[in-house]
């Protein structure tokens, strides 16, 4: 598990990459990389294009970005999810929350 | 000498006491001086056995051992101290004029941590101590440290046995031990986070809740106090299922941190209308199987997590569907999807699928047969599952209860009369506090099933055929009743004019009382002879059978019953 955040050249959109699972064990990193201090992106992308599992308190992890960024006037995208790691978001159905693409 | 020693040169918590074991008096007298001269306290002994009785009484900090020695050798001493010291950090230093690497091999072995040879060197001496004193100290931290851990995991444990005993009691009680129930949960760790609930309103429903808060033990606990005491309280009260889904929901997301929630399948199971209704927000498909267990539905979670969602966003409407008796309905929570053997493989959706086609035709055997199949997939009995079985009971054609024998009530006679205007009926359910009131009537409490079930036969009568012209000929098939509920849903948020008068009248008789229910609607009535169909014009046959008259008045827009006792 490893987890990285870039920030666009214009500062306003914050890419975070998560590789591997996706679990408890990544929500140190992953609170981390939108918490440090001096970043006020408009806009937020979580990247899951290399994480092969997700798990509940992924989820959980999610929603605190969430609230972080603004709640319901939050812009989050997530991005490049493979099947399986679609299926646990649907599942739970947070495409009503976030944009998944 | 060079270096100046002198006892004042030692703080007091610096100063060591130290035991000087050897049989030469010469040999022992220039040592002991020696050691006191670096500030330390003494004690001497001529031989091994002396040493380990003075160790015994005096526990010195550090033993200066003679290896050879009569009596008892260095060896023997060195090995019953270190016994004696059990878990403490006792350095031995062999005092020795041996230079074989055998015999200082075997001071070692005996337990010994150093030498010192002979003739002495105050210097070393000093440095030597000094580093044992050292190593005394860390041991001593580590030794302090790992107790007052031990003793707060200790505390942990129990304070977990205690927690885990009440979530016992609040996550799996109720109503689960009745016969159309079969249900697994497996102990995770301490807890696993699973809740299964089970408890029956008034009217005769079965309400069950199977829940997965996120995390384990202590977090997962807690949120399931409220969870249950909110999802028994408003069951008993005769609350229908989206009512508690709504208040579940507000509680769970005012209580909870963001990012804590519950994954959760409730269902309301009701065998006199061969109904039920299923809400999935979060958990995997809840799948309904036919009389030769093929799979007929299965109801995907078209829902946020129970937590997650604000009033405005949370869609609290469950699906109704028909189940006949016999029919039976499996969900789990995400531990059996997610199952994985020892190779690291999913059981799966997929694994899912072939356990029910493995019981084609033997629907009684699927859930022992779902419960071996991930034994064997997983290699020992799995650890994290939550699974639940509810076969539809038959229609209890009910009757009008015995007259229990009440306690004598004193004659009241009153009526009241209550008008819901459409902001109401969309927003509430007024059937809860309406049988609150008449339960305070002590005579009517026995009967409280059947006045639940015909309270809310007539008003769902005057909703959905009154006010929101719902056509009951549409139940004629599964899809037609989808659609009907449907349909129900979208009549009554938009529901703008329009009003229901529940009546009650209360009339004291020499034996007991008589309870007169008029309902009454804005609309223009419903034809309640027509729709026969198995799964309609149920309500008012019903109700017909629970109370002593039934009369419908006014082009049937009123309905008028008795009921007495």
């Amino acid at each position: 598990m490893s987890i990285q955040a870039t920030l666009s050249a214009d500062s306003q959109v914050l890419t975070i990459s998560v590789k591997g699972r996706f679990d408890f064990g990544a929500h140190q990193d992953f609170r981390n990389a939108y918490e440090r201090s001096g970043l006020t992106p408009q806009e937020y992308v979580v990247d899951l294009h290399d994480t092969d599992y997700i798990d509940s308190s992924a989820l959980g992890m999610l929603l605190l970005l969430r609230d972080h960024a603004g709640g319901d006037s939050a812009q989050i995208s997530i991005v490049h999810c493979n099947p399986d790691v679609r299926k646990v978001l649907s599942i739970s159905n947070f495409e009503q929350l976030f944009s998944i693409k | 000498m060079a270096t100046q020693l002198s006892a004042s040169a030692l703080k007091v918590a610096d100063r060591l006491t130290v035991l000087v074991a050897d049989d030469n008096p010469a040999d022992r007298m220039i040592l002991g001086r020696l050691v006191e001269r670096l500030g330390h306290q003494v004690y001497l002994a001529e031989n091994g056995q002396v040493a380990v009785e003075q160790f015994s009484e005096r526990r010195p900090d550090i033993v200066l051992l003679d290896a050879l020695m009569p009596v008892m050798d260095g060896f023997e001493a060195a090995r019953l101290i270190k016994q004696q010291a059990g878990e403490d950090l006792v350095p031995i230093i062999f005092l020795t004029s041996l230079t074989e690497t055998d015999a200082l091999v075997q001071c070692l072995e005996a337990g010994g941590d150093d030498f010192l040879t002979k003739p002495y060197n105050p210097v070393i001496l000093d440095a030597k101590i000094s580093a044992f004193r050292r190593m005394r100290e860390m041991h001593q931290t580590l030794q302090a440290q790992r107790d007052v851990i031990a003793a707060q995991h200790a505390s942990l444990l129990q304070d977990q046995e205690v927690a885990k005993i009440i979530f016992d009691r609040v996550a799996h009680s109720g109503a689960l031990s009745h016969s159309s129930l079969r249900y697994l949960q497996s102990p995770y760790a301490m807890f696993n986070g699973d809740i299964l609930l089970a408890a029956n309103r008034p009217s005769g429903e079965m309400h069950l809740l199977l829940g997965d808060f996120t995390g384990h033990g202590l977090s997962a606990a807690i949120g399931a106090m409220p969870l249950a005491e909110v999802f028994y309280a408003m069951t008993a009260k005769g609350f229908a299922l989206r009512d508690i889904l709504f208040e579940l929901n507000d509680k769970l997301a005012t209580i909870l941190p963001v990012g804590v929630f519950c994954c959760a399948v409730l269902i309301e199971v009701n065998p006199d209308k061969g109904l039920v209704e299923i809400w999935n927000g979060g958990l995997p498909d809840v799948m309904i199987l036919g009389p030769s267990a093929e799979l007929m539905r299965s109801v995907a979670s078209t829902n946020l997590p129970l937590g997650v969602a604000n009033r405005q966003r949370f869609n609290p409407q469950p699906e109704v569907m028909v189940m006949r008796p016999g029919e039976r309905l499996l969900c789990w929570t995400d531990g059996v999807i997610e199952s994985r053997n020892q190779a690291g493989e999913l059981f799966g959706e997929a694994g899912v699928h072939e356990v029910l086609d493995a019981y084609l035709g033997h629907p009684g055997r699927i859930f022992d047969g779902l419960l071996g199949a991930l034994e064997r997939f997983h290699g020992s009995p799995e650890d994290d599952v939550s699974l639940l079985q509810v076969v539809m009971p038959e229609r209890s054609e009910r009757i009008p209860s015995p007259r229990a024998t009440a306690p004598p009530s004193r004659p009241q006679d009153w009526c009241l009369s209550y008008t819901y205007r459409a902001a109401s009926i969309r927003e509430q359910n007024p059937l809860p506090f309406l049988l609150s009131r008449l339960l305070e009537i002590p005579g009517l409490r026995p009967q409280a099933g059947a006045l639940f079930t015909v309270l809310s036969e007539l008003y769902s009568n005057a909703l959905e055929h009154g006010l929101l012209r719902l056509d009951s000929a549409w139940k004629q098939d599964s899809d037609g009743f989808a659609l009907y509920y449907q349909e129900r849903g979208e009549r009554l948020r938009s529901l703008v004019d329009g009003w229901i008068r529940i009546t009650l009248n209360h009339l004291p008789t020499p034996d007991g009382g008589m309870l007169q229910i008029e309902c009454e609607d804005s609309g223009n009535g419903f034809a309640p002879d027509r729709a026969c169909a198995d799964y309609a014009g149920r309500g008012l046959a019903l109700v017909a059978a629970l109370a002593q008259e039934v009369e419908v008045k006014g082009a049937s827009s009123t309905v008028r019953v008795v009921f007495s006792w």
